[in-house]
């Protein structure tokens, strides 16, 4: 590293122009976080715990309902460890733009399902003990300020009660958090049994069910047996992974991984023309000090590692501010106030970034770095 | 030395100066002109796609058309009518007739899910049942190719945008609904507008295979004049045989479009704003370069008499001018790029896909033409500034 | 090429050495069959009118070009046939160059400057302080060790260059036209501490010049002409 000072004072030779390129690298850096998170948000949501878990649906699409029974014939399929249900309930809480999800579920099988969601036990123990109680995540509970003990009136677009009203209330007894950042606490969880008895149509019908497969068992293989169990009858399913329903889900939005991936492919190629230019720029104008250099006895791979290493150490500075400036900025939430609930940054993503970074130091240097390898010595030390 | 005209000659001569010497710094002036550039076409590409979605609602209604649904719906998906509802709202009055009876269509919206070309992956798709005055209620609605179904057949036709995205929706392809094999006897157009994503059959022929009974989900009206939509939602509203909302369809699928354009046009602008700041750092560099590679003409000129004031003038009028070149082609690139680009999203109320195209208007394009002039001037400001400042004596003496 | 190690001991030893330039079509033969012998110790003046080509052969002795044809031993060594990775290595360990213009580094300081040959070394950052401290100290320009080469005489920048030369203790050190950009009163003593940099520590210099008042100074002055050197100024 005694070679540091001299690229650290080359790279000090131009302060503005340092500078100005270094503040470009962090917006590049910046940006690519912040996509990073939108893509995250997007289409994340996919836990760890999802891998053993299965999506069953009605095959022709997810609004048509399957028969609460199904319960029971999954459970007998082999591979299959326990099912579960949830139902869609197309609530609003007092502004409809402020979308979550509430969905009827059974809290036992629920919470087993789903370890990813973490409840105090003297909530949980309140959630079984109560008809019209309901658990809210906390990121819901935080927006419209609930409480525990709460009363609150949802408004459902789709299912209306035996008298004919769409607005349902339920006791928030319970306020759960994510186990890990890719668990969404925006959805509200309420009672299945009291939803089935109070509503008016679809008795007995549910809207999907959730799967856990055994260790020992293929998840592929169990998905086809669940398909082939309900073949040819009123209620044909589609059965697929937990995270393959996720990802499918995103990509009815769009190839949101092509828009962000294109983005960014314009915005690091306009980095790599400003940095490489200033990087070139500054090679070419101390010809004559690389010269000297070589002169002196630097050989041309010193002389190429001292031009990358500047490109570098400009690149990977820029990298690190950048994507810690992302972090920061990601971490106070999603800019659209609430319509992506998984937006972060992910470390995978960070790690990503700070290769990206090496390698714009590379590419960024390379074509300087050859030139003043390949410089003639004795040429270069004439132009001064 | 005084004057306009004067005033307008030495920026001229300044300027001069610089612009001849750009091919030299050619380097520097199309990495800051790209960058612009590049900000330029992210914008308009980003905003031309919530402009596409925009323009495909709003072409989806029209001022004298109505749709009815059960009250506290918020989208046909959940909404539902029985027949004898259905006829009492197309007998109301405000409702266009024609000697065959009222302009008006109870219809049935259900989603089937069919692999999206471009992915690969199962998309939520439209399927709607209509009834026959469906084809006068919407207006500009046209088979173009095949035929239209025959009513009470088992056969379905397909809108341009859904069968140009989806799997297996040409004309004399088989649709799968459940157990039913539909054959696509169709293509129609609807204009751009959010019907060009739909898969229509015979509302009886739907009720059939959902086992829906005599029940639709909601009714599509054609009014008399568009004055007429009061008249007929009071009506409607008043009747208490019936639990029903009337909207305006400009206005239920304008409602439709708000969120997905917020939130795109969020994204977008925050996104190119980022940009435009980097864009901003490689506009002062370049200008910057440029001003000290000028440090002892500008002095030199300075001695003789030039103002500083047509220093800065010129400066920024350089700075603009390459910024204004990097706006143009980023303009120029996005169109070609982006316009008419066909695509479908998820419309998040009917929980199924939408169609459309992706619109590069006029409007974008003066505004990244904007967006690059302004980075422009804010990227000479400060050059500008230290280049009137230079001390003339030390400047001539540099070099 | 067993005659490699001739055994007349010159320190530098040039034997027919040609070269020409190649300027678009056209050749521009500068040197052509010219020998040259510097023993150890020697303090060579090199003159002769400007375009002659001195510093083309100041350069192939520096291991700074390849000659056309012929052979340059420096050392016993044949350093016209090194690879230039080899060349760049040798160049390290056995020559100093000074400029007419200095060629510091801007960007570093004086010592910095001083030290930068000592970077290709093993030394450790100890004893390259304490190297650059003693080639400070020949020069006389410990006082200004910490400033930049802009903040320095034009006289105290070619002091920091010989320093820099000498920093390495190269086997020869090559001076092209030291005093060149110098007033007559810095170029003396820039002479002087050439001079007794040959005597007191028997550095071998071999400088070019075309200032007669510096050749004086020399132990021994040759004449470029032409091409090829002879031993009195040929008009
Ligand atoms: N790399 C080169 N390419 C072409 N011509 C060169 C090159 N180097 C030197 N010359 C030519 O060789 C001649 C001698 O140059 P030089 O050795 O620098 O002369 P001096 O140092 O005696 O003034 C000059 O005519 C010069 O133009
Ligand atoms: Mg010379």
């Amino acid at each position: 590293m005694k070679f540091l000072h001299l690229i650290w004072a080359n790279l000090r030779r131009k302060k503005t122009r340092t500078v100005l390129t270094l503040l470009s690298i962090v917006v590049a850096f910046v940006l690519y976080g912040f996509l990073s998170a939108i893509k995250q948000a997007l289409t994340g949501g996919v836990s760890l715990e999802g891998a053993n878990r299965l999506i069953v649906r009605h095959k022709v699409s997810i609004i048509q309902l399957l028969p609460e029974s199904y319960k029971q014939r999954m459970e007998k399929i082999p591979g299959v460890a326990s099912a579960t249900h949830q139902t869609w309930f197309g609530g609003i809480y007092q502004d409809p733009k402020k979308f979550f999800m509430q969905n009827p579920v059974v809290p036992e099988e629920f919470l087993k399902m789903h370890p990813e969601i973490i409840l105090a036990p003297e909530q949980r123990q309140a959630w079984l003990t109560t008809r019209t109680g309901a658990i809210v995540g906390r990121k819901t509970a935080e927006r419209f300020e609930w409480k525990i003990g709460d009363k609150v009136p949802i408004q459902s677009s789709i299912w209306s009660k035996k008298d004919g009203s769409y607005l349902w209330e339920f006791d928030i007894v319970g306020i759960f958090e994510g186990r890990d950042k890719n668990t969404d606490t925006t959805p509200m969880f309420f009672r299945y049994d009291f939803f089935d008895e109070a509503r008016r149509g679809g008795t007995g019908q549910v809207g999907w069910y959730t799967v856990r497969v055994q260790d020992t068992a293929r998840p592929a293989e169990v998905a086809k047996l669940v398909d082939a169990e309900f073949e040819n009858s009123s209620y044909e399913t589609k059965t697929e992974a937990e995270g393959a329903f996720v990802q499918a889900w995103a990509k009815q939005i769009g190839d949101i991984a092509l828009i962000t991936a294109s983005i960014l492919g314009a915005v690091f190629f306009t980095i790599l023309l400003v940095t490489g230019n200033t990087i070139s720029q500054s090679v070419r104008e101390r010809t004559g000090e690389l010269g000297l250099l070589k002169a002196i006895g630097f050989t041309n791979a010193q002389m190429l590692a001292l031009v990358l290493a500047e490109s570098c150490l400009l690149a990977v500075l820029g990298g690190v501010l950048g994507l810690g400036a992302a972090w920061l900025l990601t971490s106070h939430g999603d800019p659209t106030g609430g319509m992506l609930p998984l937006y972060f940054f992910p470390a995978r993503d960070v790690l990503a970034g700070l290769a990206m970074s090496v390698a714009l130091g590379l590419v960024t240097g390379l074509f300087p770095a050859l030139q003043a390898m390949r410089l003639r010595v004795a040429d270069s030390l004439r132009r001064i | 030395m005084s004057g306009p005209v004067n005033w307008l000659s030495q920026i001229a001569a300044v300027t001069k100066f610089g612009l001849l010497s750009m091919p030299q710094r050619r380097g520097s002036v199309a990495a800051a002109a790209f960058g612009i550039a590049g900000v330029v076409a992210v914008l308009v590409g980003v905003l031309s796609i919530a402009a596409g979605f925009r323009r495909a609602m709003a072409a989806s209604g029209s001022p004298d058309a109505a749709l009815v649904l059960r009250s506290g719906a918020d989208s046909e998906m959940v909404s539902g009518f029985l027949r004898d509802s259905t006829r009492i709202i197309a007998d109301a009055p405000g409702v266009a007739r024609t000697p065959e009876g009222p302009l008006a269509s109870a219809e049935l919206f259900v989603i089937i899910n069919l692999p999206k070309i471009s992915t690969g992956t199962d998309v939520n798709v439209p399927l709607r049942g209509v009834e026959r005055p469906a084809l006068k209620v919407r207006e500009g609605l046209r088979i173009v190719k095949g035929r239209m179904f025959e009513w009470g057949r088992d056969e379905v036709i397909v809108g341009i945008g859904a069968a140009r995205e989806f799997d297996g929706l040409q004309v004399g392809d088989r649709l799968k609904v459940g157990r039913y094999l539909w054959p696509v006897v169709g293509i129609f157009s609807a204009g751009g507008g959010a019907a060009d994503s739909e898969i229509w059959s015979d509302a009886t022929v739907l009720q059939a295979a959902y086992h829906r009974g005599d029940s639709f989900q909601s009714v599509f009206v054609k009014l008399k004049s568009p004055d007429a939509f009061n008249e007929f939602k009071d009506a409607v509203t008043a009747d208490p045989r019936l639990n029903a909302q009337v909207l305006r369809q400009t206005d239920y699928y304008a409602e439709n479009s708000t969120a997905v354009t917020k939130l795109i046009t969020t994204l977008g602008y925050l996104i190119a704003s980022l940009m435009a700041v980097g864009a901003v750092f490689g506009a002062l560099n370049t200008m910057y370069s440029s001003v000290s590679a000028r440090t002892r003409e500008i002095a030199t000129l300075r001695a003789l008499g030039f103002g500083s004031a047509a220093v800065v003038a010129s400066v920024m009028l350089e700075s603009i001018a390459l910024a204004l070149l990097g706006g143009v082609l980023g303009a120029a690139l996005s169109y070609v790029a982006f316009n008419g680009f066909h695509t479908a999203t998820m419309n998040w109320q009917s929980f199924s896909q939408i169609t459309f195209s992706l619109a590069v208007t006029p409007q974008l394009l003066v505004q990244g033409v904007v967006w690059a002039t302004l980075i422009g001037a804010i990227g000479g400001m400060l050059p500008a500034i230290r280049a009137a400042r230079q001390p003339i004596a030390a400047a001539l003496w540099e070099l | 090429m067993s005659e490699q190690a001739t055994g007349n001991g010159a320190l530098v030893d040039i034997r027919g050495v040609e070269k020409v330039f190649r300027r678009g079509a056209e050749d521009i033969q500068v040197l052509k069959d010219l020998n040259l012998e510097v023993p150890a110790g020697e303090f060579l003046a090199l003159m002769g009118p400007s375009g002659s080509g001195k510093s083309t052969l100041l350069n192939l002795i520096g291991g700074l070009d390849h000659p056309t044809r012929g052979t340059v031993s420096i050392a016993g060594e044949r350093i016209d046939q090194l690879s230039d990775h080899r060349l760049a290595a040798w160049r390290a360990r056995h020559v100093g160059f000074v400029f007419q213009l200095y060629n510091l580094l801007p960007v570093l300081t004086a010592e910095r400057n001083v030290e930068l040959p000592l970077l290709l070394t093993h030394l450790s950052k100890a004893e390259r302080r304490a190297h650059v401290a003693t080639a400070l100290a020949a020069v006389g320009l410990e006082h200004r060790a910490k400033h930049y080469p802009r903040q320095l005489s034009g006289g105290e920048q070619q002091r920091a260059g010989i320093a820099r030369g000498i920093v390495t203790d190269p086997t020869l050190l090559l001076c092209d036209e030291p005093t060149g950009d110098l007033d007559r009163k810095a170029g003396d003593e820039i002479l002087g501490l050439l001079q007794a940099l040959n005597r007191e520590h028997g550095k071998t210099i071999i400088m070019v010049t075309h200032d007669p008042h510096a050749s004086a100074r020399a132990s021994r002055t040759v004449y470029l002409n032409k091409g090829q050197l002879t031993r009195e100024p040929n008009d």
